[in-house]
C-alpha cells in the first residue's frame, strides 16, 4: 500500500465529495421542507462520514478535522440525541458551503482552513461540546468517566465482499487510542471441512479493548461501513471503581432496506452534477451503441460478401445494404452524440438552495416547483446555462414576485410560486422560468427606457417592445440595487448567453399575473443546419438558425448612403449590405449586387444582407472547433468538412455584423 | 525514444528539410507526418504567411508557407514542394517547405548559438545552428512558429526586460 501513490485518487476525492456534498445539501432542503424521512439524515450522515475518511486517507488534515465536528453534530442528530431545527439546518449548509471551499482551497494547493471555516468550526464545536447531548459528548477531550471500550466485532461471512477490510477498520480504531486485541477466534458456522473453505469468505470475530478517552460515536463510526455486515457490540470499559455495565448496543442495522437503498440519491445526484471533464453513462446507453456497432459490422460484412464476388445481378442488394449502412451510420451518429446528453436536473438541483436563500434575505415566501428535470441537453449546453439560469430565477423572485403583504393586498396566495419547466419542442429544447408575481412594470421600464434615451418620451410602444427593453445593456429598473440583481449588468448578458449556445431567450409577461421567460436551446452544439453559400472560390456555411430569408436584388434595390454604405429596402425597413467576400478577403467572387445573393440574417434584434455569390444548399454541418490548433478568428465561428473532404468555415453572425461595423468605422 | 536521447547516445534526431537553397532540421519528435501539398481552406483575417486550414483526419489544421514566415519570395507550389505536419503542445499546424531531405543525428552540445545577424536574417524562429557532414543545419523552433501575433507583438515590445533578464 505504501507504494500506492494517492494522488491519483485526488481527483476523484474532489469529484466524489462534491458530489456528497451535493448530496446533503439536497437532504438538508429536504429536511428544512419539513420531510420528517430518516433515511436523510443517515444520507447526510453519510455524506459527511465518507468525505471525512478519503480527506483523512489523502491528508487533508484540516478537511477532515472540520468534517469530524459535523460529523459528530450529525451523529447526534442522527441518534436523535439533538432535534432537527431551522438554526441547525443553517449551520449545516454553511458547513457544506464552507466544506466546498475548503475543498476548492484543497484542490488548487492552498492552505484549506481560513478565519471563516476556523470561526464555524468554533461555532459547530460550541453547539456539539456546549449544549452537550447527554452521556459522552463527541469530542476526544470532552470524553470523560470512559477508560475504553469494549469491542466485539464478529464478520459476516460476506463482509469480505463488500470491499470492507476488518484490518481497515482496526487501523482506524488504532488512531483514536491504544488498541488490544483479547482474543481472535473463528465463528461456529465456519466450515469444518478445508475444501467447503470459500477464501472470499470471512469467519472471523475479534474481541478488542481500545484504550483511552474516545467518545462512543467516535468508534461506532468507524463501524459504519460495516453496517450489516458484522455483528457488532460496543460496551464501555468502566474506570475501575464503578463496574456497572451498560447494556450491549448493537449497530446492526435497523432495517435491511435503507442500508441497501442508501447510496442511491448520492449516486443519482452525482450522475446528474458530475460538470467536470468526464461523464457518467448509463449502461443503457452503452448497451445501444455496442447493439449498433454490431448491427453495423453486420452491414459491413454483407456489403464486403457483395464487393468480393460482385456480379450486375446484385446491384439490387447493393443498393439495399448502402441504405441499410446509412441508416445504421445515422442510428450510430444519434447513439453516440446521446451519450453526451445529461439531465437537467443537474442544474436545476442548484435552485431549492438558491431560493430558500434569497427568500429569507428578501423576506419573501416562494414555492419552488421543477419540472423536466429528466430532460437532456448536450453537457456543453448544459455547463453554460446554468448562470443564465441563476440570473432568471433571481430576477423572478427579486422583481417579479411581491412580498407577503403586496401579495396578501392583490388577493393572491402569500406564498408566491416560482415553476421552472424543461420539455422538447421541436429540435429545440424549451426551459420555462415562470413566476405568479407582478409582471413587467411597463411604467418603470418605459420610463427607463426614456432616460436612457432608447425610445423617445412620448413613443408609443406595444408589449412586445416593452418586453424587448429589457434587453438592452445596462438595463435595470429595480429601485435599489440589492447584491442579487439590479447591478444593470442583466438581462443583456443572459441573452447574449443564450445567443452563444445558439438559443434565444423571450419574456411574456401579463400585469398582476406574472411573467414568463422561455429559453429555447439547440439540442447539441456539435451539429448545425446550415446553408452552404459560394464566395469566390470558397464555401462558407450560415447557420439556418438566423437566416431571415434570401433573395436577389435588382440594381434600383440598392441604395448608397454617404460613406460608402449599401443599404437595401427590406420588408418597411433599410437593411444593410455587408460584401462577404469584402469582409472575408475573397479572391474571383462576384462584386455586383444583382448577381449576386443576398441573404438576410438576424442577430442580436439586427438584420444585415450578406452577399454571396450562390447558395449551394442546406446540410447538417458537424462543427469543428479552429481553436484546437489555431485560434479564434473573428467573423468565423468554426469550421466543418464537406463531402468531399474539404474544410469549409461556418459564419458567425455576430461577428460578421461588427466586423462590418469597424470597417466601417475606420 | 526519450529514453535513446536522454541516455548513452545523446543526439537528437532532426528531420532536415530545403528553403530557399538553405537547410533547415526540425526535432523530429515533433513531426506527425510529411504529405504532398494539397487545396488549403483560406481564413480571413489571417497574416499572409498562414495559408489556411485542411482536413487532417477529421481535425482542422492551420498550415503556413515558411518562405512567407521569414520573408522570404513566395514560391509556386510544385510535385516536391511537401508539408510538414508538426505537434507544439498537442496543437497541430503544418508548414509548406520546399523539399524534405533527410534525418539526421545531431550531437546537442555541437548546437551553436544563432549569431545575431541583424535586420537581414529573421533569426526569431531558430533554436541555434549545427554542422551536419560540412553542412549548416538551422535548427527551426517550431514552438514559436505558430504563437499568436499578439504575444509576437508583446515581444518585440518588451526587448529590454529580456536584456535586463539576461544581464542579471
Amino acid at each position: 500500500m505504501g507504494a500506492v501513490d494517492l494522488t491519483q485518487f485526488h481527483k476523484t476525492f474532489f469529484e466524489e465529495s462534491l458530489e456528497g456534498l451535493d448530496a446533503m445539501e439536497a437532504a438538508l432542503l429536504a429536511l428544512d421542507s419539513g420531510s420528517t424521512d430518516h433515511e436523510l439524515v443517515h444520507t447526510i450522515f453519510r455524506a459527511a462520514h465518507s468525505i471525512k475518511g478519503g480527506a483523512a486517507t489523502f491528508g487533508f488534515a484540516e478537511v477532515a478535522a472540520f468534517t469530524h465536528v459535523a460529523e459528530s453534530l450529525l451523529e447526534e442528530v442522527r441518534s436523535e440525541r439533538r432535534g432537527v431545527d431551522g438554526e441547525l439546518i443553517d449551520l449545516l449548509l454553511r458547513s457544506v458551503d464552507c466544506l466546498r471551499a475548503m475543498l476548492d482551497h484543497t484542490s488548487h494547493g492552498l492552505p484549506a482552513a481560513d478565519a471563516d471555516s476556523e470561526a464555524l468550526r468554533g461555532e459547530l464545536v460550541r453547539l456539539v461540546s456546549g449544549e452537550a447531548a447527554p452521556a459522552p459528548a463527541a469530542t476526544t477531550a470532552a470524553a470523560a468517566s470512559v477508560d475504553g471500550w469494549a469491542i466485539r466485532f464478529v464478520a459476516l461471512p460476506h463482509l469480505l465482499q463488500t470491499g470492507n477490510d476488518p484490518l481497515r477498520l482496526f487501523r482506524e480504531l488504532q488512531q483514536l487510542g491504544r488498541l488490544d486485541v483479547c482474543r481472535a477466534f473463528v465463528v461456529d458456522a465456519a466450515p469444518t471441512q478445508l475444501a467447503e473453505l470459500d477464501p472470499g469468505q470471512c469467519w472471523l470475530g475479534w474481541e478488542l479493548r481500545l484504550h483511552g478517552a474516545v467518545a462512543r460515536a467516535e468508534v461506532a463510526a468507524v463501524f459504519d461501513w460495516v453496517e450489516g455486515d458484522c455483528e457488532l457490540a460496543i460496551e464501555p470499559i468502566a474506570p475501575a471503581a464503578s463496574a456497572a455495565p451498560v447494556a450491549p448496543v448493537a449497530v446492526a442495522p435497523p432495517v435491511a432496506a435503507p442500508a441497501a437503498s442508501a447510496p442511491r440519491p448520492v449516486r443519482e445526484t452525482a450522475a446528474a452534477s458530475s460538470e467536470g471533464s468526464s461523464i457518467r453513462v448509463g449502461i443503457d446507453k452503452v448497451d445501444a451503441l455496442i447493439n449498433m456497432m454490431g448491427e453495423l459490422v453486420i452491414t459491413q460484412s454483407m456489403l464486403s460478401d457483395i464487393g468480393e464476388h460482385f456480379h450486375p445481378s446484385q446491384l439490387e442488394r447493393l443498393r439495399e445494404g448502402l441504405l441499410q449502412l446509412e441508416r445504421n451510420t445515422r442510428e450510430l451518429q444519434e447513439s453516440v452524440m446521446r451519450i453526451r446528453m445529461l439531465p437537467i436536473g443537474s442544474v436545476f438541483n442548484r435552485f431549492p438552495r438558491l431560493v430558500r436563500d434569497l427568500e429569507r434575505k428578501l423576506g419573501k415566501q416562494v414555492k419552488l416547483e421543477l419540472h423536466g428535470e429528466h430532460t437532456e441537453l448536450d453537457k456543453t449546453v448544459l455547463e453554460k446555462i446554468g448562470d443564465p439560469l441563476v440570473h432568471l430565477v433571481r430576477n423572478a423572485i427579486d422583481h417579479g414576485l411581491e412580498s407577503p403583504e403586496q401579495r396578501r393586498a392583490a388577493g393572491k396566495n402569500e406564498t408566491g410560486t416560482l415553476r421552472l419547466d424543461a420539455y422538447h419542442e421541436g429540435g429545440n429544447i424549451v426551459v420555462q422560468i415562470s413566476d405568479d408575481g407582478a409582471g413587467l412594470n411597463r411604467a418603470a421600464i418605459v420610463a427607463k427606457a426614456e432616460q436612457r434615451g432608447l425610445i423617445r418620451p412620448g413613443q408609443e410602444v406595444d408589449d412586445a417592445e416593452v418586453a424587448e427593453l429589457i434587453f438592452q445593456p445596462g438595463f435595470s429598473t429595480a429601485a435599489q440595487a440589492t447584491d442579487l440583481s439590479g447591478r444593470g449588468v442583466g438581462m443583456d448578458v443572459v441573452r447574449r448567453n443564450v445567443r452563444d449556445l445558439g438559443g434565444s431567450v423571450g419574456v411574456r409577461s401579463q400585469s398582476g399575473k406574472g411573467s414568463v421567460f422561455t429559453i429555447a436551446l439547440p439540442l447539441t452544439l456539435a451539429i448545425i443546419d446550415g446553408l452552404v453559400t459560394a464566395v469566390g472560390e470558397e464555401r462558407y456555411i450560415v447557420p439556418l438558425i438566423s437566416i431571415v430569408e434570401s433573395l436577389r436584388l435588382r440594381p434600383e434595390m440598392v441604395r448608397k448612403i454617404a460613406g460608402g454604405g449599401e443599404v437595401f429596402h427590406f420588408r418597411n425597413e433599410y437593411l444593410p449590405i455587408m460584401r462577404l467576400h469584402r469582409a472575408f478577403g475573397c479572391n474571383a467572387a462576384i462584386t455586383e449586387i444583382e448577381r449576386g445573393i443576398v441573404v438576410v440574417v438576424e442577430e442580436e434584434g439586427r438584420r444585415v444582407g450578406l452577399l454571396v455569390d450562390d447558395l449551394l444548399g442546406q446540410q447538417q454541418a458537424v462543427v469543428k472547433s479552429l481553436e484546437a490548433h489555431y485560434q479564434r478568428v473573428q467573423g468565423i465561428s468554426g469550421a466543418t468538412i464537406l463531402s468531399d473532404g474539404s474544410v469549409a468555415l461556418i459564419v458567425d453572425v455576430c461577428g460578421v455584423v461588427r466586423l462590418g461595423q469597424r470597417s466601417k468605422a475606420a | 525514444m526519450h529514453e535513446n536521447t536522454d541516455g548513452a547516445a545523446p543526439t537528437v534526431q532532426q528531420l532536415t528539410f530545403n528553403l530557399a537553397g538553405e537547410e533547415y532540421g526540425v526535432d523530429i519528435l515533433s513531426v506527425r507526418e510529411i504529405r504532398g501539398w494539397s487545396r488549403v481552406t483560406r481564413i480571413p483575417q489571417t497574416p499572409d504567411h498562414l495559408l489556411g486550414v485542411l482536413n487532417l483526419r477529421g481535425a482542422i489544421v492551420p498550415i503556413m508557407d515558411l518562405r512567407l514566415r521569414f520573408g522570404l519570395e513566395r514560391e509556386s507550389y510544385g510535385d516536391s514542394t511537401v508539408v510538414i505536419i508538426v505537434a507544439v503542445a498537442e496543437r497541430l499546424f503544418g508548414i509548406v517547405v520546399d523539399a524534405v531531405s533527410d534525418v539526421v543525428d545531431i550531437d546537442p552540445s555541437a548546437i551553436k548559438p544563432v549569431p545575431d545577424m541583424g535586420a537581414v536574417v529573421d533569426t526569431r524562429y531558430l533554436k541555434g545552428l549545427a554542422t551536419h557532414v560540412e553542412r549548416m543545419v538551422m535548427l527551426l523552433d517550431v514552438d514559436k512558429l505558430m504563437r499568436p501575433e499578439d504575444v509576437e507583438t508583446l515581444d518585440a515590445a518588451l526587448p529590454h526586460v529580456r536584456e535586463v533578464e539576461v544581464a542579471a
